[in-house]
């Protein structure tokens, strides 16, 4: 099964998120920020990271460069979800080695389309 | 609205742009073309009607028209078709081309620009591999409304990020606010043409590649037919054509052949007349 790992400080947006993710039947792990989400990548590789940019302790922007220089972690997708809704950030997650971008807010139609466009989905998945 | 007014007004849809409406379908009727009622300050539906049937306002017809078409899409929409478009299409013509260098592409029913631009950006991406060919891209719709916000080529976030990869958008789009905008670059590679499917499109001259997707639907079989021959007649032997993914031929057209080797292509056949299967003249 594709597993999902989500970095969100926000309960709330990791709530959302699972249950959109759940229900496009991926499995789903959640970390409340960069360096939770490192320890998770550490334990199991996800084969997708959902990542919020701002975040205490250590942001998306961090978590990402650390995880390309690990062992393994050029191979998860990564996706941000944030709301810097800006050009200048987005390219530069784009160069940190993001692969997708959401600008929240967010919503299933869009996430199934990023994740579709990622080849994460089944063709024959209807959203 | 009584029952005899909803069958005119099912059989003036039919007539001018090939809808096929069910009878159970009045709720729908109702929901869209109540803001029609307003902008043309029509009191009600049986008004509209009368007006209607009364031939006197050709704009209240085309609003009428307009209202009720669908013109849901999105970039990169099933993203099956625009690989192939780049993996299959593009190779094949980039080679049986290669001697006039020239491409002529049709989005029979573009509705608010997505389908044509991501083949843009695709032809963009492509380009090197395309030096100093001309392609041409017509996109048409039957609604003036959808072709308008077309070539403005604006769009909100909801819009460029359904389907649209980030790396497309961050190189062909600019940030106007809220809204994105395409670049004049794509822009200016696609024609925008209004053009109504059930009448004569021969005017518009040959093309390698058409995209008809998500617009037969609304038709009933004798009108898919029709315009599924009126499309054949206009590619050449080698043509190719893509249709929606709920969408086929079987049963419907023999001037056409599913390629067996991609969902959703198809090509012209050898052997197509033109006309309709023999067995299947008589519900034309
Ligand atoms: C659902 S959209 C499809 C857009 C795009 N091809 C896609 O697949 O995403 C259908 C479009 O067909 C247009 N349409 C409906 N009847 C038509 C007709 N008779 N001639 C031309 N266009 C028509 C509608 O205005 C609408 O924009």
């Amino acid at each position: 099964m594709t597993y999902c790992l989500i970095v969100d400080d926000s309960r709330t947006i990791r709530k959302v998120s699972r249950d959109i993710v759940e229900s496009l039947s991926l499995e789903v792990a959640e970390a409340e920020n960069g360096a939770a989400g490192l320890a998770a990548c550490q334990v199991r590789m996800p084969d997708i990271v959902l990542l919020d940019w701002n975040m205490p302790v250590m942001d998306g922007y961090s978590f990402l460069k650390e995880l390309r220089k690990r062992p393994g972690g050029e191979t998860p997708k990564v996706v941000f979800c944030t709301t810097e809704n800006d050009m200048d950030h987005i390219t530069r997650a784009l160069e940190a080695g993001a692969d997708e971008y959401i600008m929240k807010p967010f919503d299933k139609v869009i996430l199934a389309a990023k994740f579709r466009e990622l080849g994460l989905l089944s063709e024959t998945c209807s959203v | 609205m009584t029952e005899l007014e909803f069958e005119a007004l099912r059989a003036f849809l039919k007539a001018r742009s090939g809808l096929a409406l069910s009878p159970d379908k009045r709720y729908l009727v109702e929901s869209r073309l109540t803001s029609v009622c307003t902008r043309f300050k029509i009191e009600s539906l049986s008004r509209l009607v009368w007006e209607i049937k009364s031939g006197r306002s050709s704009a209240l017809e085309n609003a009428t028209i307009e209202a009720m078409t669908t013109n849901e899409t999105f970039f990169f929409r099933d993203k099956a078709p625009f690989d192939l478009f780049q993996d299959v299409l593009l190779p094949r013509y980039i080679k049986e081309r290669a001697t006039s260098r020239r491409l002529r592409i049709w989005c029979a029913a573009a509705s608010t620009g997505q389908e044509p631009y991501s083949l843009a950006m695709l032809l963009k991406e492509a380009a090197a591999r395309m030096p100093g060919w001309q392609i041409d891209i017509v996109a048409t719709d039957i609604s003036n409304e959808v072709l308008e916000k077309a070539r403005v080529g604006v769009y909100n976030q909801f819009e460029v990020q359904r389907g649209l990869p980030i790396r497309l958008m961050v190189k062909y789009f600019t940030q106007k606010g809220e809204q994105w905008q395409i670049a004049p670059e794509i822009r200016s590679m696609v024609d925008f043409r209004y053009l109504n499917l059930i009448e004569d499109f021969s005017r518009l001259g040959q093309f390698d590649i058409v995209y008809c997707r998500n617009v037969l639907i609304y038709f009933d079989t004798p009108t898919k037919a029709n315009v599924l021959r009126r499309i054949a007649q206009l590619m050449p032997a080698d043509g190719s054509l893509v249709l929606g993914a709920s969408e086929t031929i079987l049963g419907i057209t023999d001037t056409l052949t599913l390629d067996s080797a991609y969902r959703g292509l198809y090509g012209k056949s050898a052997s197509g007349t033109g006309t309709t299967r023999p067995a299947l003249a008589g519900i034309r």
